[in-house]
């Protein structure tokens, strides 16, 4: 505060009783402020480089006795023997993926109807509450997703949920499958749904502010020639946010692949590759926090392999966003 | 400004007071054993000011954490062999006694009026026995209307001492379990249809909420969740039920000087009475620890509990040891410990 006071800059009539070599004493001690300024940000930013580095490296120290013995067969070897030392990477990848999979199948189009109603057709008395529960539901600690889908939700799941998708798509050819087995209410599909209420309000609430910054005189000669609210949606809406929704997407998906608790509750954890959805299966990150306690040497370095390979899964997934993003260039509605 | 910081400092100062009196110490480790070393605490602590904070991170992490010296003592449910005894230079006492008991959701049935043998339940657990009216399970239950129903095993997701207990039962009793399973913290469960729950109260969860699900947790999970149990045949040919008197009657069948560091498995114990997947938890403590106070602090805590925390553990459902067996483990290896 102090220091621009007396900064020439900010008294320009001051400059001109400062003798030359006074002004160039204060220009110096500008360049060094800003010289040290830099630094200090860069060193915060370094900071992080640092940190990613030092986890990747850590992982990788501790999980290659693990890739030493299984090498890149690992990822797709289906076996799990703590006891014989047999590892293999398949069944928690799997887990992993499909269960977030079936998350996003369910939360984007969820997020999306929410956020068109929160911007374009929700009364205004509404907006505000309705904004607010979304947000909530996005504070909601994942231990109590959990609980309540091992508790509430597994047994609804089990009694109604189950028995009418097998009486339904069950029956059709692919899906007889993906829908058959025994209906106990957890598996891969409880986790995917428990998942896809996590991660609704963070799509939802990342949907909602990139289409309210869809500049109001766009929107409004939309409705002025006689577009409909999903003419507008569509062609106005969508094309003018199409970055900020996808990494909203992304960020949900990035944080379905990473949930420990809430799968770990509902995914059945059980190191077998089933058939169907409603069989259970196990999640590389669900897999870690189940075994991590009680882990010795080798099953421990495979755990952290484990540990690597979703570290690789989230970095392929934010490439490929930003890569989708980088694509999408005509959009300009981008929210960061 | 200065009223303040003098407050700081005199709250800093009585800290550091209050710190040097009491001794706090540490241990970590088994899981299962976690809510009478808490209990027992919390009442030495109330008579003694000394406190323990025992932080239980699995039977794995104990053992880790006391190889570390992070911790005065580390607390495992699958006791260390006599020859890493040696080698890590510590000795090994059990602590406290519990069961582990098969329950199960089969509509019909009163707890414990199922009866089920070592051999049966091990196919079961192996997939062999797929429906609770199998013939080989109705033969131990006659007259008793067995429903034609799927049965699912419902195991520990996380690795645990309660898992090791049960498959260190199933494969004494089994051959087929020890060749194809085995013991561990985790293993490769078989069955075709099995679930894996989080802790005790996951198991208890899925167990009563699966129909025809079978499982095994810990005895005090059986009481306090009104589970469904079976007795269980022991090695003297008698059915048994859970309880505290049927765990001290297997702890009474076991010599426990027969193995080094006292690591006597307590599975499938003779004696009439006998539960046959008792257990025991043990503590792990270093003959030459670096901070010999600390040590004697130990000492003097699970002294203190021995003697006084009986009540404490059966109000648990635990299990206290015996006082014979206190006495020789003051004298055959506490004594070990240098002063």
């Amino acid at each position: 505060m102090a220091l621009t006071e007396q900064s020439p800059m900010s008294h320009p009539a001051d400059t001109q009783i400062l003798s030359a070599a006074a002004r160039l004493a204060v220009a110096k001690r500008q360049q060094l402020q800003d010289k040290f300024f830099h630094a200090l940000t860069l060193g915060f930013s370094l900071l992080v480089l640092i940190a990613l580095m030092g986890i990747l490296i850590s992982l990788v120290i501790n999980a290659w006795p693990s890739f030493q013995k299984f090498g890149v067969g690992f990822i797709w070897r289906v076996e799990w023997d703590i006891i014989n030392e047999e590892f293999g990477a398949a069944i928690a990848i799997f887990g992993t993926v499909a269960s977030a999979c079936i998350a996003l199948l369910i939360a984007v189009p969820l997020s999306f109807g929410i956020a068109v109603f929160l911007t374009e057709t929700c009364p205004v008395a509404l907006r505000r509450p309705l904004g607010t529960a979304i947000e909530l539901l996005a504070a909601v600690p994942s231990i109590i997703y959990g609980m309540f889908g091992l508790f509430v939700f597994a047994p609804l799941f089990a009694e109604y949920g189950q028995p009418a998708l097998q009486s339904t798509l069950g029956q059709m050819p692919i899906f007889s499958t993906l829908f058959g087995g025994a209906m106990n209410g957890i598996g891969i599909l409880a986790a995917g749904i428990v998942l896809a209420f996590m991660i609704l309000p963070f799509i939802a609430a990342v949907m909602r502010d990139v289409f309210e910054i869809v500049p109001p005189v766009l929107r409004e000669s939309a409705y002025g020639i006689g577009c409909s609210t999903w003419e507008v949606v569509r062609n106005i809406v969508l094309p003018y946010t199409q970055k900020g929704v996808i990494g909203g997407v992304m960020l949900g998906l990035g944080r379905a692949l990473g949930e420990t608790m809430a799968v770990t509750f509902v995914i059945g954890n059980s190191q077998r590759l089933g058939t169907s959805l409603f069989s259970p299966g196990t999640s590389i990150a669900s897999t870690l926090a189940n075994e991590f306690g009680e882990a010795d040497d080798f099953h421990l370095s495979t755990l952290f392999a484990l540990g690597f390979l979703l570290f690789v899964i989230t970095f392929v997934v934010l490439a490929l966003a930003k890569w989708m993003m980088a694509r999408t260039e005509k959009s300009k509605g981008a929210k960061t | 400004m200065l009223n303040m910081k003098s407050w700081l400092v005199a709250i800093g100062l009585s800290t550091v007071g209050l710190a040097s009196m009491a001794v706090d110490i540490t241990g970590a480790g088994a899981t299962f054993p976690y809510p009478i070393y808490a209990k027992w605490a919390e009442a030495y602590k109330k008579e003694t000011g000394n406190g323990l904070n025992y932080q239980s991170i699995g039977s794995s992490g104990g053992i880790r954490q006391i190889r570390a010296k992070t911790v005065t003592f580390g607390a495992t449910d699958a006791p260390m062999s006599g020859d890493d005894l040696n080698k890590d230079g510590m000795v090994q006492f059990p602590a406290i006694i519990g069961g582990t008991v098969p329950v199960l959701n089969v509509d019909g049935f009163k707890p414990g009026e199922l009866r089920v043998s070592g051999p049966v339940l091990a196919e079961m657990f192996m997939g062999k026995i797929t429906k609770w009216n199998d013939p080989k399970f109705a033969a131990l239950n006659p007259g008793k209307n067995l429903p034609d129903q799927a049965i699912t095993v419902v195991h520990r997701a996380d690795g645990s001492g309660t898992t090791f207990n049960w498959t260190d039962y199933l494969t004494v009793i089994s051959k087929d379990w020890a060749d194809t399973v085995g013991r561990g913290a985790a293993v490769k469960w078989p069955a075709a249809s099995s679930v894996g729950g989080k802790g005790n109260e996951g198991v208890a969860a899925n167990v009563n909420r699966v129909k025809g699900a079978i499982g095994y947790v810990e005895y005090a999970y059986v009481k306090k969740n009104n589970m469904n149990f079976m007795q269980m045949l022991n090695a003297d040919g008698r059915y048994v039920s859970p309880d505290d008197l049927t765990f001290a009657a297997a702890a009474a069948g076991v010599d426990w000087f027969s193995v080094p560091g006292m690591g006597v498995s307590m599975v499938n114990a003779k004696g009439a009475t006998s539960w046959p997947v008792s257990t025991a938890s043990f503590i792990l403590m270093y003959k030459d620890p670096t901070d010999k106070n600390l040590a004697q602090e130990a000492l003097k805590f699970f002294d203190w509990s021995f003697k006084n925390g009986k009540q404490m553990a059966a109000d648990l459902d635990y299990v206290a040891l015996p006082d014979s067996l206190t006495r020789q483990i003051r004298e055959r290896v506490w004594s070990q410990i240098a002063k």
